[in-house]
C-alpha cells in the first residue's frame, strides 16, 4: 500500500541526500559519489553503489541505511546493488562534499588528474584548521581505509587527509 | 583428465583469494602490538584492504563453482589442504623488518599482476583488479619506504631488514609458477603471462633494495607446494585461529 504513482527518482535522490557516510557523517552518500544510480521499474527501486575501498566496513552500512531511509519513507520494494566497475576515484566526490569534509577538519583530496601522490611524491596537503601549506605527513594509513594522518607545522594540530585515489 | 575453464577459473580465484586471506590474517595479528600507533593503525587498514580483495575474489569463486558456497564458506569451512596461497603469506610475523619485508615482496609482484589482470578476458577479474590496483599501489609505496628506511636507517635496522630478505627470498619462487591452471586461462585471455610481472617484480625490488642499501639474495633453491595445498608447519596454526568460530559455531552469524 504505497503511493507509488506520487514516486519520482527525484524524490528518492532527495531522500538519499539524507544517508551520510557512517564515518564522515556530514557528507552525503551521492556527495561521496558511491551512489552511482537510481533506477525505478514496476513499483521497485534499484539503487547502484560502489565502494571507496574494496574493504570499507562502512560500505555494509550504507547499503543498511540506504534500505533503512527508503522503508522509513514507505518505499519497501528497494534492491542496492553494487558494482565494482568502474572503479570509485576520489575525483567523484562533488565540490560541495570537498567543502564540507574541510569544514569537518579534513583535508579534501587533490585532483588524480594533477597530483604528484600516483607518482609516488607526496602533495602538498594546506591544513584544513589554519590553511598552512606547511605540513607533514604522520602515516600513511589514518583512522579509516580513506584517510593518511597529517600533522601541521604551524598550528601543531595534527588532522586527516582524505587520500587521493 | 583434461581441466576445463570453468574449474580453472574456480581455482584461480581461490588462489588469488586464499593469498590475500591468509596475508590479511597474519597482519591482523599486528593489531595491538604494532611498533607504535600508526604503524598499527597502517597494517592494520592493509589488512582490510587485502581481506576486501579476499571476499570479491572467494564470492566470485563460489559464483564460478556453482555449488552455492559462500565467501565465508570458502573461508571458514575449508581444511588446510584445499588453500591454495602461496607459503610466503602463511609465515609467522617475525619482527617489524620481517613483516614488512614480506610486505614489500607481496605487493612488488602483486601490483603488476593486478595491473595486467585489468586487461582480463574475464570482465569480473577485470573490475576486481581495477579497484585493487589503486589500494595495492598506495601500499607498494609504503612497503618500499620502509625498506628503504629499514635498510639505509640503523646498523640495527639495517641487518633486521637484510636476515628478513634471506630468510624469505626462499618463498618468492612460488609467485611466478604456474600450471595447468594458468595454461588454461592464459589461452583464453583470462590470466596473463608471468615473465613480464616476474620482469616488473625484478626491476622494483632492485631499484628499492639499491636504494635501501640492501643486497638482493641470490636465487636458489625455492620453496613450493602452497598451490597444491601442501602448506608449513605454520599454516595449521593460522587456520585453528582464523577458523575457529566457525568451527566451534556453525554458521554463526552476528
Ligand atoms: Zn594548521
Amino acid at each position: 500500500m504505497n503511493s507509488a504513482p506520487a514516486l519520482t527518482r527525484q524524490h528518492i535522490l532527495d531522500l538519499l541526500e539524507n544517508v551520510k557516510d557512517p564515518e564522515v557523517p556530514v557528507i552525503s552518500v551521492r556527495e561521496l559519489g558511491v551512489l552511482r544510480d537510481v533506477e525505478m521499474s514496476d513499483g521497485k527501486v534499484f539503487v547502484t553503489i560502489t565502494p571507496t575501498y574494496t574493504g570499507c566496513p562502512a560500505m555494509d552500512t550504507m547499503r543498511e541505511d540506504i534500505v533503512k531511509e527508503l522503508h522509513n519513507a514507505g518505499i519497501m520494494d528497494v534492491e542496492v546493488k553494487q558494482i565494482l566497475s568502474p572503479s570509485w576515484t576520489t575525483d567523484w566526490i562533488s565540490d560541495a562534499g570537498k567543502a564540507k569534509l574541510k569544514a569537518y577538519g579534513i583535508a579534501p583530496p587533490e585532483k588524480t588528474a594533477d597530483i604528484r601522490a600516483l607518482k609516488g611524491e607526496l602533495p602538498v596537503v594546506p591544513c584544513p584548521q589554519c590553511g598552512s601549506k606547511d605540513t607533514v605527513m604522520v602515516s600513511a594509513f589514518g583512522s579509516t581505509a580513506c584517510k593518511a594522518l597529517w600533522k601541521c607545522n604551524t598550528c601543531l594540530e595534527p588532522f586527516d587527509q582524505f587520500k587521493c585515489l | 583428465m583434461k581441466m576445463t575453464q570453468q574449474e580453472a577459473l574456480f581455482q584461480y580465484c581461490l588462489r588469488r583469494g586464499d593469498d590475500n586471506l591468509i596475508l590479511s590474517h597474519r597482519l591482523s595479528e599486528w593489531c595491538g602490538h604494532g611498533p607504535q600507533l600508526e604503524e598499527d593503525i597502517a597494517l592494520t587498514n592493509r589488512a582490510l584492504d587485502l581481506i576486501g580483495q579476499a571476499r570479491n575474489y572467494l564470492q566470485y569463486a563460489g559464483e564460478v563453482e556453482g555449488k552455492g558456497r559462500s565467501e565465508d564458506d570458502l573461508a571458514y569451512m575449508r581444511k588446510e589442504r584445499d588453500f591454495v596461497n602461496v607459503k610466503l603469506v602463511e609465515l609467522h610475523n617475525g619482527d617489524y623488518a620481517y613483516t614488512m619485508a614480506r610486505n614489500f615482496l607481496y605487493d612488488a609482484w602483486h601490483l603488476p599482476l593486478q595491473q595486467a589482470l585489468m586487461k582480463s578476458a574475464d570482465t569480473q577479474l577485470a573490475a576486481i583488479a581495477g579497484k585493487a590496483v589503486k589500494e595495492v599501489t598506495y601500499q607498494l609505496k609504503t612497503s618500499a619506504d620502509w625498506m628503504i628506511r629499514f635498510g639505509d636507517g640503523t646498523e640495527e635496522s639495517h641487518q633486521r631488514a637484510q636476515t628478513a630478505l634471506h630468510a624469505l627470498w626462499t618463498y618468492t619462487g612460488e609467485l611466478f609458477t604456474t600450471d595447468e591452471v594458468e595454461a588454461v586461462l592464459q589461452k583464453a585471455g583470462i590470466v596473463p603471462d608471468m615473465a613480464p610481472i616476474k620482469a616488473a617484480f625484478d626491476a622494483k625490488v632492485d631499484a628499492v633494495l639499491a636504494e635501501a642499501t640492501l643486497k638482493r639474495p641470490a636465487d636458489g633453491f625455492m620453496m613450493s607446494g602452497g598451490r597444491q595445498g601442501k602448506h608449513s608447519e605454520h599454516m595449521g596454526f593460522l587456520l585453528a585461529e582464523m577458523q575457529y568460530l566457525q568451527r566451534a559455531y556453525p554458521g554463526a552469524t552476528w
